[in-house]
């Protein structure tokens, strides 16, 4: 069998089904920070796989993009955990209720 | 020979996946993110996508992947404590799996996708030249508006991580 198209949009839906699971499943912020880092990178993997398999160029430009605007997503979020743990103490998602009820 | 490199690397990334959902400390979470990213460089390079593989390889598993290893030393986060996860939460991610998987098998079966070839056509044009070439002339606005968000994105990251002032 060999791999066409197919294979490689499988593995993309494969991780961003895990990385979804993951950010659902999760209670450290890091971590749901990590996986939306991998829902990301299925983005990238079915991209590229579209545009090689087309012969065009775009797709391979747009995960240029998505790779830059997933670095500043990363600094920026980082630095709002990093603010939230100065103020709260804890990077835990179920201990940060205070718009509960 | 590269369908066997597929079939190695894409169990490469999904399990190292399962690793960064399933660890319950972090830092080795973010060692099997490392692992995660190189599979999908590998990937990358099968597509004949080099740029991209080496940007993979240095942005993701080494800038941001850094990053996060400082953070999570930097606010010594723990082992993350056994907790029962909701039956809310499995269905929804059953539910969200469902319709991806619809999705795919939609997307695989409809003839759009049927007209591009079985197997990897020859690789046409796609270099680095060419890569830049498209980058520089049909995408030049969203590349400079890109330079904008960086810089916006740094600029907020220094004020977000400035101390605040208690008088």
């Amino acid at each position: 069998m060999t791999v066409g198209l197919e294979q490689y949009i499988a593995v993309s839906a494969a991780l961003f089904a895990i990385g979804f699971f993951g950010v659902l499943r999760r209670k450290n912020t890091l971590v749901i920070y990590m996986c939306l880092e991998l829902m990301l990178n299925a983005c990238n993997l079915g991209l590229i796989a579209f545009s090689r398999f087309h012969g065009g160029m775009s797709g391979s430009v747009f995960v240029f993009f998505t790779i830059t605007v997933a670095a500043a997503e990363v600094a920026v979020g980082l630095a709002i955990i990093v603010a939230l743990f100065r103020k709260r103490q804890t990077v835990q998602v179920p201990e940060l209720n205070a718009l509960k009820n | 020979m590269t369908d066997l490199f597929f079939y190695i690397f894409a169990t490469l990334t999904l399990g190292c996946a399962f690793g960064v959902v399933f660890s319950r400390n972090p830092v080795n979470a973010a060692m099997f993110l490392i692992m995660t990213f190189i599979g999908m460089a590998a990937h990358f390079v099968m597509l004949e996508a080099y740029f991209l593989a080496v940007i993979q390889i240095l942005v993701y598993a080494g800038a941001v992947v850094v990053l996060f290893l400082f953070i999570i030393m930097l606010l010594d986060v723990g082992e993350e404590k056994k907790h029962r996860v909701k039956p809310l939460t499995w269905v929804a991610s059953l539910v969200g799996f469902a319709l991806l998987i619809l999705g795919v098998v939609s997307i695989t079966s409809s003839d759009n996708i049927k007209t591009a070839s079985d197997s990897l056509p020859e690789a046409a044009g796609a270099s680095l030249k060419n890569f830049g070439y498209e980058l520089f002339t049909t995408y030049q606005l969203p590349m400079q508006v890109t330079g904008f968000l960086l810089l916006i994105a740094m600029i907020g990251v220094i004020v977000l991580s400035k101390k605040v002032k208690t008088d």
